[in-house]
């Protein structure tokens, strides 16, 4: 043929096809309607009047706000105080209600708990684990043994003024360092620390003087860990008796409390967080472990 | 050339020659109006849906105090649909899914009897286009009418007929966005509350939306909505087979089509001569405004208006009616080679359709019937899996939730078994005599508990499974869940 053309009309629809043929197939090239060009103009319009409204275009040390000065950050802010506004009458009635009337209130009790559990993730966790569950030195909060008590207003007390900590209404005492400041002698201690494992009945290394350990422990120990050895919240002194070890039960890990001491320290919350966050902490933490009788 | 075989009609017009328009305007469609057979039941399945859709939501239906007294009713506010003697839960959302299986189902069965029956006389956009087409022609009149007050000048009165007509389609667009919130509140509340202007910014926000959407598509947009923008021509013509009925032209008996003069002479002198006078009333009453006699096309919705068009004209000229009719393109040449009909309803694909439409039926009316109004659902504590409590033994929290789907205060017991359990605890209920844990669930609603299982540390495996029985203390129902008891 003289010249190849590129348009080409398709016999059975008469429509021009684009002139690109694959294996013998060619692409019918059917105009669009004329709907779709307006709407394609309209997302153009829209856009431009985007521009105009909202934040779009970057300048050399800001941007252009749009005439609603609208911006991410306001908007949430106004969602956090609309957040506010929704919870305000069961923040309210948190607020103004007792440890034990919430606690028999089951939404206000499900609120706390709620509450509770997302403050606890923010402040606590790091050291409770995300579960409470606790890790050495840092209490399992989900049993039932309490260094300082597990009644709700004592649980609000360990919260609000912490253990050791900077407050004057902290809980105080501590473990003294017996052998790093010659109180007692590292045999003295071996002995004692064989007694302290009897006690919530692990073994004994072979040759242990019990007898000694009772004696040295009856003299330097039960003032704060109790005659036998069942511990004082008042003082925050362990149980040892029982099966619960904030730090370890094998016998090295007990040295090095006698030897250096122990003294972990629990923060003071008040001031940090507001009372309603502390009553709802307080409800959180005692719901861990049920109903906590001791 | 080498591809002539392929394309052998090819024009080949000059580079120079304008490459045709690159966009095409709507072509203006004018139906006309039409009596017979198909009309008279396009009208009555109108006057049925549309009775459905404006009315059904002021249908009042009993449910006693603790629940709304609408027939029909989606409630996002408290994650509830009601649909006469059925309560959904937003977990039950599968009966939703197994509703839109059968909507499928039924859409393919009919493409299977009868084409595109669902497009013709059933599909929303078709319904509302037919109302505003008749209100059209009730107003501005024909299309003759039309061009005679054009050519006459009467510029006022084409102008006030307009407006008339555009006022009238506002307010069934309007009344469309109404009667679609009312099926998301309180119906004859919320009439209320429109009329005084009390309801939320939302109600009105849809109404909005909804008019624009009707007055748009049905007074505007209308046949494109089913040619560019619908994907079910294209689906339908991929599912359907030749026993299909269609909307069809016969041209076995209507060609060669001529005026009645011509066709007569022709059939006078012996020759062969169709039935069809060319009158074009066939394409005048088309709301898509094809030509059937072009055979099946995707722009046809097969209403079956052509039908009742070429029917009056056969009636006219004494001609058998039925030169368009529901037939298959089969049949028109079986007839044209002299062999017979088959006309096949029950086939393969119908009774395939059917008995999924059946199977998926008795499936949901199954679960519909055996469903549980009572939900427990167990999730372990991840952290800590278990603790050990200060006598040595090991203690295991669950987090339960409860759910009441009774319209009734229930109370429930929980029991565990599957480990010796030394101590069942539960905080957000209390534990009865019996070492039960007791639970009230308010009245179509859930319950959330932390349940905590203790037993002695001595021979416990890693983990061991448990059974948590939840027992209504009044009605005896009961639910179960199982979990594991997790131990160093």
């Amino acid at each position: 043929m003289a010249h190849e053309t590129k348009e080409q009309v398709d016999a059975v629809t008469g429509v021009t096809t684009t002139g690109h043929s694959w294996d013998g197939i060619s692409e019918l090239n059917n105009p669009l309607p004329r709907w779709w060009l307006w709407s394609f103009y309209l997302t153009i319009l829209w856009s431009i009047g985007y521009w105009v409204v909202y934040p779009a275009w970057p300048l050399a040390t800001s941007y252009t706000r749009g005439l609603f000065n609208w911006q991410s950050r306001e908007a949430i802010v106004a969602d956090l105080d609309d957040l506010k506004a929704q919870r305000a009458s069961m923040t309210a009635q948190l607020a103004r209600s007792s440890l034990d009337a919430i606690k028999q209130t089951p939404e206000l009790f499900a609120f706390a708990r709620a509450q509770g559990k997302a403050a606890f993730g923010d402040n606590c966790a790091p050291c409770h684990g995300a579960g409470g569950g606790g890790a050495k030195s840092y209490p399992n909060l989900n049993d039932d043994d309490w260094l300082w008590g597990g009644s709700l207003a004592q649980i609000e007390q360990t919260i609000r003024y912490g253990a050791r900590s900077t407050s004057d209404k902290g809980h105080q005492g501590s473990m003294p360092a017996f052998g790093r400041d010659g109180m007692l002698k590292r045999s003295e201690l071996s002995n004692v620390a064989d007694y302290v494992r009897s006690l919530s009945g692990l073994a004994t290394e072979k040759g242990a003087d019990l007898a000694a350990g009772a004696k040295i422990f009856a003299d330097n120990c039960a003032a704060c860990h109790g005659d036998k050895g069942q511990g004082s919240q008042d003082l925050g002194a362990p149980n040892l008796s029982d099966k619960i070890w904030l730090f370890g039960s094998d016998k090295a890990t007990i040295m090095e409390g006698l030897w250096n001491g122990r003294g972990g320290v629990m923060p003071a919350w008040e001031g940090r967080l507001d009372d309603t966050t502390i009553k709802a902490l307080t409800l959180y933490v005692h719901s861990l472990g049920g109903d906590q009788r001791r | 050339m080498a591809d002539a075989p392929l394309a052998p009609n090819l024009a080949t017009p000059s580079p120079d020659e304008d490459e045709g328009p690159l966009y095409i305007a709507r072509k203006a469609i004018y139906p006309q109006a039409v009596k017979g057979h198909f009309r008279t039941i396009k009208w009555i399945v109108l006057a049925v849906t549309l009775g459905i859709y404006y009315f059904l939501p002021f249908i009042r239906w009993d449910r006693g105090p603790n629940a709304p007294g609408q027939a029909i009713l989606v409630d996002f506010t408290n994650n509830r649909f009601y649909f006469f003697f059925i309560e959904i839960w937003p977990q039950e959302v599968y009966y939703l899914t197994g509703l839109l299986i059968l909507a499928s189902l039924a859409l393919f069965l009919m493409n299977a009897v009868a084409g595109r029956l669902w497009c013709g006389y059933l599909c929303p956009q078709t319904v509302w286009t037919d109302l505003f087409y008749s209100i059209e022609r009730l107003i501005e009149g024909e299309k003759r009418d039309r061009i005679r007050r054009e050519k006459e000048g009467r510029k006022l009165e084409i102008f006030s007929l307009r407006l008339l007509k555009h006022a009238i389609w506002l307010l069934i667009a309007w009344w469309t966005g109404g009667a679609w919130v009312l099926y998301f509140a309180d119906a004859p509340t919320l009439v209320k509350e429109l009329a005084t202007f009390q309801a939320p910014m939302i109600a009105y926000i849809w109404i909005g939306i909804l008019t624009f959407t009707t007055y748009t598509f049905a007074g505007f947009m209308r046949e494109q909505v089913c040619t560019y923008m619908c994907p079910w021509p294209r689906i339908q013509a991929a599912l359907t087979d030749e026993y299909a009925l269609n909307v069809t032209y016969r041209y076995d008996r209507g060609e060669p089509r001529g005026s009645m003069k011509k066709n007569q002479a022709l059939r006078d002198a012996g020759l062969p001569a169709g039935d069809c006078v060319d009158c074009n009333q066939c394409v005048a009453v088309c709301p898509t405004g094809v030509d059937i006699r072009q055979g099946l096309q995707l722009d046809c919705i097969q209403c079956g208006l052509c039908i009742d068009a070429c029917d009056n004209v056969m009636a006219k000229i004494g001609r058998p009616t039925r030169l368009i009719a529901y037939d298959t393109e089969m049949n028109v040449r079986a007839r044209m080679e002299g062999r017979p009909e088959v006309r096949r309803i029950v086939r393969p694909r119908t009774l395939l359709y059917l008995g999924l439409i059946a199977l998926v039926g008795a499936v949901m009316a199954g679960a519909l019937g055996l469903r549980e109004r009572l939900d427990l659902s167990v999730l372990h504590d991840r952290n800590p899996m278990f603790v050990r409590l200060s006598d040595g033994s090991i203690r295991n929290a669950y987090t339960i939730r409860v759910g009441n789907k009774h319209l009734d205060d229930r109370r429930f017991a929980l029991t565990v078994t599957g480990v010796d359990v030394a101590k069942l605890d539960i905080v957000g209920g209390e534990i009865d005599a019996q070492g039960r844990a007791i639970l009230v669930v308010k009245p179509d609603q859930t319950l959330e508990a932390r349940v905590l299982v203790s037993a002695s540390a001595d021979g416990l495996a890693s983990s061991t499974n448990l059974l948590f029985t939840l027992t209504d203390l009044a009605g005896g129902e009961t639910a179960h869940a199982s979990d594991h008891f997790k131990a160093p």
